[in-house]
């Protein structure tokens, strides 16, 4: 039941906090600051599911989606978006985009933990 | 503490005693930091007569207050003999130049007289209480009032 | 260990400033025709981040804002809006009004909602948005609380299906599934309980649902966190083994869900892929809902089936590279709710919770990030607690003085100076004064984030006198100790508003004048020989000098016949009481409160100077030692008393012959150095220390020079020594002394005062000024 969850976020902030909630329950947080750096990462550990800001420097949320839709290995990770946007409009863009599903910020941790749940038990 | 407060049925304070000009003198001993030998001044520019200086005190400028000179009583005889009472006054700490230490005293608060307004005297200001030991008055000091005055320029 | 989410706050704020400052850093370059995409979207991103983090700790004032402000700005960045430069000014504006609102959240304070909403409704006007009330009330603020509330984490009691006879690896197992009266749930006082709360759902999987990522088994999982479930497999659609597609999904379910739970709940279990399936959801109807709609042929197939439960993962089984995760899904046969997996689940997740969690509390929490990797962008940096380095810095100071101690005991022990003692002690101070510097460099920032204030400054107080100002800035990178850019922010605030108000002209005297309609205000800092100076300019007026000697004579500062060279006119402005606000408005010059400025500077060890061309404008210079901590001196005595002149106050020293000095009244003397006249301060009596001595031939003076080039003759007995001093202050314990900038500790272990030779000067030469030789002072 102890996940390891990869979070992307360029805010530290929300890293720390995205760090204190996952780790609060029980999973494993490994952090990245954007998509490039989250890539990196995900070349040392492969993530149960994988949680992404959309707006980011370097590599937004998006692009780093494709990224690791692109790669075989990568392909099945169920990834959360994070975003502040109101539902319907982000639900058509994050799966477009290829995401598995997404989370509205500001995260209530209960909603985080029961969201990844949802997509990787 | 509240055990013996019980039993004696009041609080009492202590005190540092000391003699200077020719009287006694005490402080609260919860003030006092340390107590230690005379050492040479460097002099300050510019500053009231009763501040005798400043001398390092482990590495950190401590002013010294020549008490005598403060309470308007006769200079002590030879000051090298003099004690130095480190005194601190929360965000303050200053030397107290006496001539001798005496005694810690424990004084029950119902035996401490505010100071008569009759008096004249120029140390009145400087006492905030009375009491009797021995037959001996022991005036309390009032500290904040025997600092130099800060924040302004003592020009 | 201190409240985390505390933590996260502060460093949230601290974040803040950093975000505010990229926030800055990108208006100014769209202010500067820069229309790159990247650059909008810094700002964009600098907003965003302060709501996001805002959001989270219910700092809803601040979220407010950043919410309209970042409407704007994506209006800007989806090209739908072309920002000129009024658009620009009131973005600068917003940002500045975001600075404090941050700062306000952080101390607990507020910012008035009439600073805020004239400059909102402007905002709103000008991108051609309307309110949009509504959707800022739907981002509602959750704070963050770590309580997981019930049944997140504790999983809702499961039936015990451990008497079920389906092992994992058994796919014998499987038909049995079928049947939901094998539920131990379905128990008659169950079915009692529950026959009409629940709900039927009918899920069908699109092959888009498993390529998003999405797996129908945790969505029944998270079904039973709801209420009681059983679950029927539809494989009727399974095609042979040779046909099948491994990336189509050929299964539908019917769960069934006792729950006293809304439908609402339900949907939100799908809600990741609703779209991506075929989904109905009905209410229970009396206990004969609770016979599953399934009968479709389940049990032929079954070793086809083994593969295509595993069909949403069907590639990765294909492929070598298949990754943990697939594997994991592949042992507990996927999206059937086969009995051993699901039994399994909550056994694991209350194992895990009981005996992993305390595990991870240490490894994880707020132990810094894991190994997973540092940013391979900018450096890295560590954050400490000022505290643990001012800490740091004193014990440095400690160790030097330790070591003067420690070589004047060699030096009167008698060893000679080339002795290894005193070699090993050369190198020892070498060392000492090494650290000392890398240790004062940990304080140290860019002057970055006080100029970007300034420019807030320069745009509110243009705007209230309506000129047009354009701040330039330069050296925003140099470093300079933290305390000392806090503690320049008032004078510096002060310098800048009165070169917008009084140093600039206003718009037609400056058309009328050929000059540019916009002012320019340039603000520098560089390092200059060991100091930091620091220069504020105007392209104003000048000095109108005549106005200024004026006042002078008529606040009776000097004698009306006083012949005053410009320098020295200019200087008056410094002088206490030489104006107040309410006059200088109609006074083309300056002079609010440059008292203050003054004592401000001179208090951080730092000169301040003027220097103004008529038409051309006025530049303030500031000077600053590069730390507050240490000083380079040269020891003196005099009276007995040793004292300490900063090395860099002093041009030369020279002892004085007969031909030298020069008695100017009957109270005072110059020295001529090289055609020029100083005047010569008895320094033992300027401090009090002694009477003026009879006769000055023969004595030792040091030659002071002063940040506006004025220069003056300081008499002492001796020179004892040139070395590098620690910086005592003397306010904290006694108050500020006229003439004495701090104190020092010797090697001896006495104290010795340092002297603040400007000050000391100012305040003799205030008494003789008029008696001083002018032709002097102007060079």
């Amino acid at each position: 039941m102890s996940l390891e969850v990869l979070a992307v976020d360029d805010s530290r902030t929300m890293r720390d906090m995205l760090n204190l909630a996952l780790s609060s329950a029980g999973f494993t947080a490994h952090l990245a600051e954007d998509g490039v750096h989250g890539l990196e990462v995900l070349e040392d550990i492969h993530p149960d599911v994988i949680i992404t800001d959309i707006n980011m420097p370097r590599m937004d949320g998006f692009g780093f989606i494709d990224a690791v839709r692109a790669e075989a290995k990568w392909s099945r990770i169920p990834i959360l978006v994070l975003t502040t946007e109101s539902a319907d409009e982000l639900k058509a863009k994050a799966r477009a985009a290829g995401a598995t599903g997404w989370i509205v910020k500001p995260f209530d941790p209960a909603k985080l933990v029961k969201a990844l749940q949802m997509v990787a038990g | 503490m509240t055990d013996t407060e019980k039993q004696t049925g009041s609080t009492s304070i202590e005190l540092l005693s000391f003699r200077v000009g020719g009287q006694d003198y005490s402080v609260d001993i919860m003030s006092v930091r340390e107590i230690r030998g005379s050492a040479k001044a460097t002099s300050l520019p510019h500053a009231p007569f009763f501040v005798k200086g400043v001398i390092n005190l482990r590495g950190t400028v401590l002013p010294i207050i020549d008490l005598s000179a403060r309470l308007g009583l006769q200079s002590g005889e030879d000051t090298e003999r003099n004690v130095i009472i480190v005194v601190d006054l929360g965000e303050r700490t200053a030397g107290l130049m006496v001539d001798a230490v005496s005694d810690i005293l424990a004084i029950p608060s119902e035996e401490m007289q505010p100071p008569p307004d009759l008096a004249a005297d120029e140390a009145k200001t400087f006492v905030s209480a009375l009491t009797i030991v021995d037959s001996r008055m022991i005036r309390i000091l009032d500290l904040e009032a025997v600092m130099p005055p800060q924040g302004e320029e003592v020009a | 260990m201190s409240d985390p989410m505390a933590e996260i706050r502060a460093s949230f704020f601290i974040e803040c400033e950093e975000l505010l400052e990229s926030l800055q850093d990108g208006l100014q370059l769209m202010d500067d025709g820069d229309t790159d995409p990247e650059t909008i979207n810094i700002v964009f991103r600098a907003v965003h981040s302060i709501k996001g983090g805002a959001g989270a700790f219910g700092l809803d004032d601040l979220v407010r804002f950043a919410h309209r402000f970042e409407t704007a700005m994506d209006e800007v960045r989806a090209g739908r809006f072309h920002p000129d430069g009024e658009a620009i000014r009131l973005f600068f504006a917003c940002a500045d009004i975001l600075g404090d609102l941050v700062r306000a959240a952080r101390d607990d304070d507020q910012v008035d909602d009439a600073v805020t909403g004239p400059v909102l409704e402007k905002l709103d006007k000008l991108v051609g948005l309307e309110e949009e009330e509504e959707e800022v009330l739907d981002f509602t603020p959750a704070t963050l609380s770590l309580d997981f509330g019930d049944g997140l984490l504790d999983l809702p009691d499961l039936p015990d299906l451990s008497a079920l006879p389906a092992a994992a690896s058994s796919v014998e197992g499987l038909p049995s599934l079928d049947l939901p009266a094998d539920m131990p749930a379905l128990t008659a006082e169950a079915l009692a309980e529950t026959t009409t709360k629940g709900f039927t759902v009918h899920f069908k999987p699109e092959n888009a649902l498993y390529a998003s990522g999405n797996e129908p088994l945790y969505l029944f999982r998270a079904l039973r966190d709801i209420g009681d479930i059983s679950v029927t497999c539809h494989c009727g659609d399974l095609p042979n083994l040779n046909q099948l597609d491994p990336d189509t999904g050929h299964l539908s379910w019917d769960v069934t869900v006792h729950t006293e739970e809304s439908e609402q709940s339900v949907r939100e279990v799908f809600e990741f892929v609703d779209g991506l399936c075929v989904l109905e959801i009905k209410p229970l109807t009396g206990t004969a809902a609770m016979i599953a709609p399934a009968s479709a042929p389940v049990v032929e197939k079954v070793v086809e089936k083994a593969v295509e439960t595993a069909a949403p993962e069907a590639a990765p089984i294909a492929s070598p590279q298949k990754p943990p995760v697939s594997i994991k899904m592949v042992t507990a046969p996927a999206p059937t709710p086969k009995p051993a997996p699901v039994a399994k689940l909550p056994v694991d997740s209350d194992d895990d919770t009981l005996d992993e969690a305390p595990k991870d509390e240490k490894s994880g929490s707020f132990a810094p990030i894991k190994a997973t990797g540092t940013p391979t962008q900018p450096r890295a940096t560590v954050r400490v607690d000022l505290e643990r380095i001012d800490r740091l810095v004193n014990l440095v100071g400690e160790l030097v003085i330790n070591q003067a101690m420690l070589s004047q005991s060699v030096t009167e022990a008698g060893l000679p100076p080339n002795s290894p003692v005193s070699t090993g002690l050369e190198e020892f101070l070498q060392l000492t004064r090494d650290i000392q510097e890398s240790v004062m460099m940990i304080r140290a920032q860019p002057i970055k984030s006080l100029f970007q204030r300034m420019g807030r400054i320069v745009r509110e107080s243009s705007a209230s006198v309506g000129k047009d100002v354009r701040l330039y800035t330069d050296g925003e990178n140099t470093e300079v100790d933290k305390t000392v850019i806090e503690r320049l922010a008032d004078p510096l605030t002060h310098m800048i508003r009165n070169a917008v108000d009084h140093g600039l002209e206003s718009t037609e005297k400056r058309l009328e004048r050929g000059k540019s309609r916009e002012g320019h205000v340039t603000l520098t800092a560089q390092h200059r020989s060991g100091r930091i100076v620091i220069e504020v300019s105007d392209d104003g007026a000048g000095i109108n000098r005549e106005r200024v000697k004026q006042k002078a004579i008529e606040k009776e500062l000097i004698p009306a016949d006083a012949q005053l060279s410009d320098s020295e006119i200019d200087n008056l402005l410094f002088l206490p009481g030489f104006s107040t606000a309410a006059e200088i408005s109609n006074l083309s010059g300056r002079g609010v409160g440059m008292d203050v400025v003054k004592s401000s500077i001179q208090a951080l060890g730092g000169r301040i100077s003027i220097t103004s061309h008529e038409g051309e404008g006025t530049t303030f210079s500031i000077s600053l030692p590069l730390t507050l901590a240490v000083l380079d001196g040269m020891v003196v005595r005099v009276a007995d008393e040793t004292l300490v002149v900063p090395l860099n106050a002093i041009l030369e020293t020279l002892t004085l012959t007969e031909t030298d000095l020069k008695a100017l009244g009957p109270e005072t003397h110059v020295v001529q150095i090289r055609g020029g006249f100083v005047p010569l301060l008895d320094l033992g009596a300027e401090l009090g220390y002694r009477k003026p001595q009879d006769s000055y031939v023969g004595g030792i003076v040091l030659l002071i020079g002063q940040e506006d080039g004025n220069r003056a003759a300081l008499a002492v007995d001796a020179i004892e020594d040139q070395r590098q001093v620690v910086i005592k202050g003397l306010e904290g314990s006694y108050g500020r002394i006229p003439g004495i900038a701090a104190a020092t500790i010797l090697g001896d272990g006495q104290i010795a005062l340092i002297l603040d030779p400007t000050d000391l000067v100012g305040q003799a030469s205030g008494r003789t000024r008029v008696r001083q030789p002018q032709h002097a002072l102007v060079g």
